[in-house]
């Protein structure tokens, strides 16, 4: 059966009892204007409900009985036994009619005029109140269950007759749907969760103690007791969740109703409706999902002949979406509208006092456009019905944020709006790894951990340091460690770390780091509680649970180790935005950070670097006037930063290797300090060779260096050799920090000066500006202005319309829309490699032709 | 256990009596409110939550519910309780959130009349005033009443 059927037969039949009784209370009380309210209330909804059904049987016959409450509401029938039996025998028609509805999932043929002519007969009676003339009529025939297509025959009894001869029907079918489901108070789950789980601490205390005693007469009931105490914390545990649909079930139909409104054309795509969380939370979002999915049908998308005109389909398209993500739940509302006009935002911000002038100078697109979701902020230019009534997006955030939750939104004018909920797990259920540090528990949720590795001891691999900080050599790569016991201030404790660690390689967003901790335990499932509000500065808990054993854990958060850890000493000073910032991994690469040659710190994007090695000084050789080390079967060349740098004369010599395919290079180095996560902005570009600019990382002046520089130095034959002095300019264009951030760099030390913009708007505003590159990289798919319109644009005019155009390709069918477009060559997306032979060829071709 | 939750109704029926549970924390005698009272339990196991602030000792499991346990002698200033003698405690409801307060001896539920009760000297460290409602004068010995809502109220006072 259809759900929304289902619910509404369930809620009549709800309505239905209640009716039968206030009726009656109402025949006692004539005079109960909140009682008749509230019947009235209750009729209408039914009406309601049907006419949205299309059941227009029993619309009508509701209808009619609605009518004749209303004038006994309007004084102008007053409530007396002929009254209330009329209206209770429309309500028996109404249930007979259902008991069909749920039989059969249709509504039974058949008719109620007789019925419907009475009680229309009767609320016309007060209009001419000469006479009511009781209708004479058969006798009491309320239960028409039994013959749904017999038209409903109207009693007309004695008041003493009345009530009694209303009842039968209410045992009836109408009530079966009811028992399938019932409704139960949350705080009853709650206390049953309570009492399963100490159930379940009870159950492991008993195993335990039969465990020690070997007693077999027990052990057989106990495994038994063992798996039904199991089970039923499962099912109580169940109780709580809920698809994320139920939320959604509505949403159809108000976005259909609004459709037709306003004259508009949308379509609903509803991805991931079976998404579980937690009823509570479930509750607490729908307002908000509905709130904002009418926004975007009202305000997001335009009219289809506005669509039209902008050269997009006249049906516009609302994409709900929700999924699992590092232990949160993400729903996501987007639409291709309109978007959101910058400067319409601007506009209102300030006429509504919120920003100054100067305060938005200073603000990115992003900023801006976050404004929306302050206080009394609403950009729609009339009220409709719809939205614009003053409950905005500042209530919605409000009411996110109520349930720990947050709100993001991306817009490009023209191409339509995207909102990001991001929904803790709080009260949910979660796998997660049990780890021990200085002899405490904590949990790890399992959707966080990428991997575990041994460390130490007898295993293959060794934690090694860099001046204190912790890394791990992991295939190849240089993994950045994060050691629990100093994050949470364990060192104070006299338990001696043991020799032997374990790892946990921890994904956040795009980045990967490791936390070191003692022992690993099993995974567990786990309840997530919120901590106590004390406790909720600590940005390393996400939570804390109870475990099988009754000990409390806290749940750590990777998120706030990430941004807590990867700041090193200047997170207290983060606000809470960059913090969000940095968990996101938006715009934060690892950087490895050393002297070098001058006090001057000096820094290199970790991802370029091989690994970190320390040389015997002993085993520096010279080999054509320049020093060389034996280096895992061959001859690694060494450099230094400048003349001023210089090989140590005795110990260990600190050196960081870069290899490249074949090739390997140690640059010489005074000391490695550190290895932080910080933005990557090259601030000024550098005419010194080997130094591709400065950039602030960590608080101070830092000078990037050119790795490839160094390597062209020795490698005569180095594929992307920079010229050294002579930068050639690159314009990356991608809206995926993510990408950004790697291919800036990339390219950074390929030799090139990269500017890196968002969006192909951004790069036409560059354009504008009279700012001029050698060579544009642009990805093909992005949101607002794609890639291939980007090119037509700058091949269509202007001054750039000579300019080389590589074209970042994610698939088979980008090739040759850019190839069409105008890109001069093409790079799969992914291949870093390609990508940097592609610029260097494109540069190479044109000076060829030039 | 039960103890107070007999009396307490006996508390309210008389208007002008006030009911508490009294606790004893280095020599000093404690009154709070029965109506925040929601048990009385012996020594507990408390797992420690690293980086809480000092005055949370940890967090412990009562009946399936995660209580935090806050230490009421680092919270008033006083000096850390002797390894040797075994703490109880308190567990107190605020907004729906249970806190248990560490003590050393659980004492008596006194219903005492609200006349009595009377401001506490201006001269009282400021920590305790900050947490203090009022003291009742008993036979030999000073009652000092706890205000629940002040007393959990430091992780903020911390903050601004």
């Amino acid at each position: 059966m259809d759900d929304l059927l289902r619910e509404f037969l369930t809620e009549s039949a709800e309505s239905l009892a209640v009716l039968d009784l206030e009726l009656v209370r109402l025949e006692k009380n004539p005079n109960d204007q909140e009682l008749l309210s509230n019947i009235f209330r209750l009729v209408h909804t039914v009406k309601g409900t049907c006419g949205f059904l299309g059941l227009p049987r029993l619309e009508a016959v509701a209808h009619a009985g609605e009518n004749v409450l209303g004038r006994i509401r309007e004084g102008k029938l007053s409530v007396d036994a002929q009254a209330i039996t009329l209206i209770l025998t429309s309500i028996d028609c109404i249930k007979s009619i259902l008991a069909e509805i749920e039989r059969t999932e249709a509504e039974p043929e058949g008719n109620d005029a007789d019925l419907i002519a009475r009680l229309n007969a009767f609320a016309e009676s007060a209009d001419a109140p000469a006479t009511v003339a009781p209708t004479p009529a058969e006798p009491v025939v309320a239960k028409v269950e039994a013959a749904p297509a017999a038209p409903a025959h109207v009693e007309t009894a004695a008041p003493s007759a009345a009530k009694p001869g209303a009842k039968p029907a209410e045992g009836g079918p109408a009530t079966a749907e009811a028992t399938q489901t019932i409704r139960v108070n949350v705080g009853l789950l709650e206390n049953l969760m309570n009492l399963v789980s100490e159930m379940v601490l009870t159950r492991n205390q008993l195993l335990q103690i039969v465990r020690g005693r070997n007693d077999t007469e027990l052990t057989v009931p106990l495994q038994r007791l063992s798996h039904t105490t199991t089970e039923l914390q499962e099912g109580v545990m169940k109780t709580r969740m809920q698809p994320i649909g139920n939320a959604w079930n509505q949403l159809p139909r108000i976005v259909r109703d609004l459709a037709r409104d306003l004259g508009k054309e949308i379509t609903l795509e509803m991805h991931g409706a079976e998404t579980e969380l937690d009823r509570q939370v479930l509750e607490l979002i729908k307002d908000p999902l509905t709130h904002m999915v009418r926004n975007s049908g009202d305000h997001g998308l335009e009219k289809p002949e506005d669509r039209r005109a902008a050269g997009k389909p006249d049906t516009g398209k609302i994409v709900l979406e929700a999924f699992h993500e590092g232990g949160h739940i993400i729903v996501k509302i987007s639409d291709d509208g309109r978007g959101l006009a910058l400067k319409r935002i601007k506009d209102k911000a300030l006429q509504q006092g919120l920003v100054t002038e100067t305060d938005l100078a200073q603000m990115s697109e992003n900023q801006i456009q976050q404004l929306i979701f302050r206080a009394g902020f609403s950009t729609a230019e009339k009220v409709t019905n719809v939205s614009g009534r003053g409950v905005g997006m500042d209530v919605v955030r409000t009411n996110i944020e109520k349930i720990g939750g947050t709100i993001e939104m991306k817009s490009v004018e023209g191409k339509g709006t995207t909102f990001t909920i991001k929904i803790p797990l709080t009260l949910a259920i979660v796998s997660a790894l049990i780890v021990e540090c200085a002899n405490e528990r904590f949990a790890v949720p399992q959707i966080n951990v990428v991997e575990l590795v041994r460390a130490g001891g007898k295993s293959d691999h060794a934690i090694e340091k860099i001046n204190g900080t912790p890394v791990l050599r992991l295939r190849e790569a240089l993994l950045p460690l994060v050691s629990l016991r100093r994050l949470l201030k364990l060192d104070a404790t006299d338990i001696a770390e043991p020799d032997e660690a374990f790892v946990i390689v921890t994904a956040v967003g795009s980045q990967h780091f490791g936390i070191i901790v003692d022992r690993v335990f099993d995974t567990e499932e786990i309840v997530v509680k919120p901590v106590a509000p004390i406790l909720r500065d600590i940005s390393l808990y996400s939570g804390n649970t109870i475990l099988g054993d009754g000990s409390v854990v806290m749940i750590l958060d990777p998120n706030g180790i990430a941004s807590t850890s990867g700041a090193g000493e200047i997170s207290d000073d983060r606000t809470t935005e960059e913090a969000h910032a940095a968990a996101r991994g938006e715009d934060r690469s690892a950087i490895l950070l050393f002297r070098a040659g001058g006090n001057t710190p000096k820094a290199v994007p970790l991802s370029l670097v091989a690994r970190l090695e320390e040389i015997d000084v002993a085993a520096i050789e010279r080999s054509n006037g320049m020093p060389v080390v034996q280096y895992r079967g061959q001859l690694m060349p060494l450099v230094t930063v400048n003349d001023n740098a210089a090989i140590k004369d005795t110990g260990r010599q600190p050196v960081v290797v870069f290899t490249d395919d074949s090739r390997s290079m140690g640059l010489i180095v005074d000391e490695i300090t550190d290895i932080v996560e910080d933005t990557f902005a090259l601030e000024l570009a550098s005419g010194q060779p080997g130094v591709v600019g400065s950039a602030v990382i960590a608080g101070k002046a830092t000078e990037v260096i050119d790795v490839a520089y160094y390597m062209g130095i020795i490698h005569a034959d180095w594929t992307h050799a920079a010229t050294g002095d002579e930068h050639k300019r690159v314009l990356l264009v991608d809206d995926s920090p993510f990408f950004r951030n790697l291919l800036k760099p990339l390219l950074a030390v390929a030799g090139y000066e990269v500017t890196a913009v968002e969006s192909a708007e951004e790069a036409l505003r560059l354009r504008d500006r009279g700012e001029s590159f050698d060579v544009i990289v642009s990805d093909i798919t992005m949101p607002g202005i794609d890639g291939c319109a980007l090119a037509s644009e700058i091949r269509s005019g202007g001054a750039w319309q000579a300019t080389p155009l590589v074209a970042l390709a994610a698939n088979a069918s980008d090739i040759q829309r850019g190839q069409a477009a105008g890109f001069n060559d093409l790079a799969a997306k992914f291949d870093r490699e390609a990508i940097v032979s592609k610029v260097s060829q494109t540069l190479l071709n044109l000076q060829g032709a030039a | 256990m039960s103890k107070p939750k007999t009396t307490a109704s006996a508390g309210v029926t008389t208007t002008e009596e006030r009911v508490y549970v009294t606790l004893m924390v280095a020599d000093q005698l404690f009154g709070v409110p029965i109506h925040a009272v929601q048990d009385v339990l012996g020594p507990q196991r408390i797992n420690s939550i690293p980086l809480a602030p000092s005055e949370v000792a940890g967090s412990l499991n009562l009946r399936g519910r995660i209580v935090t346990a806050i230490d009421l002698r680092k919270r008033l200033g006083l000096p850390t309780r002797a390894a040797d003698q075994p703490g109880m405690s308190v567990v107190v409801d605020h907004n729906g959130e249970l806190y248990s307060l560490l003590m050393d001896q659980a004492g008596e539920v006194m219903s005492l009349p609200a006349a009595d009760f009377e401001p506490y000297p201006s001269t009282l460290d400021p920590l305790w005033q900050e947490v203090t409602s009022g003291i009742y004068q008993l036979d030999g010995r000073l009652l000092v009443i706890l205000e629940i809502e002040r007393l959990l109220d430091f992780g903020k006072a911390k903050a601004a």
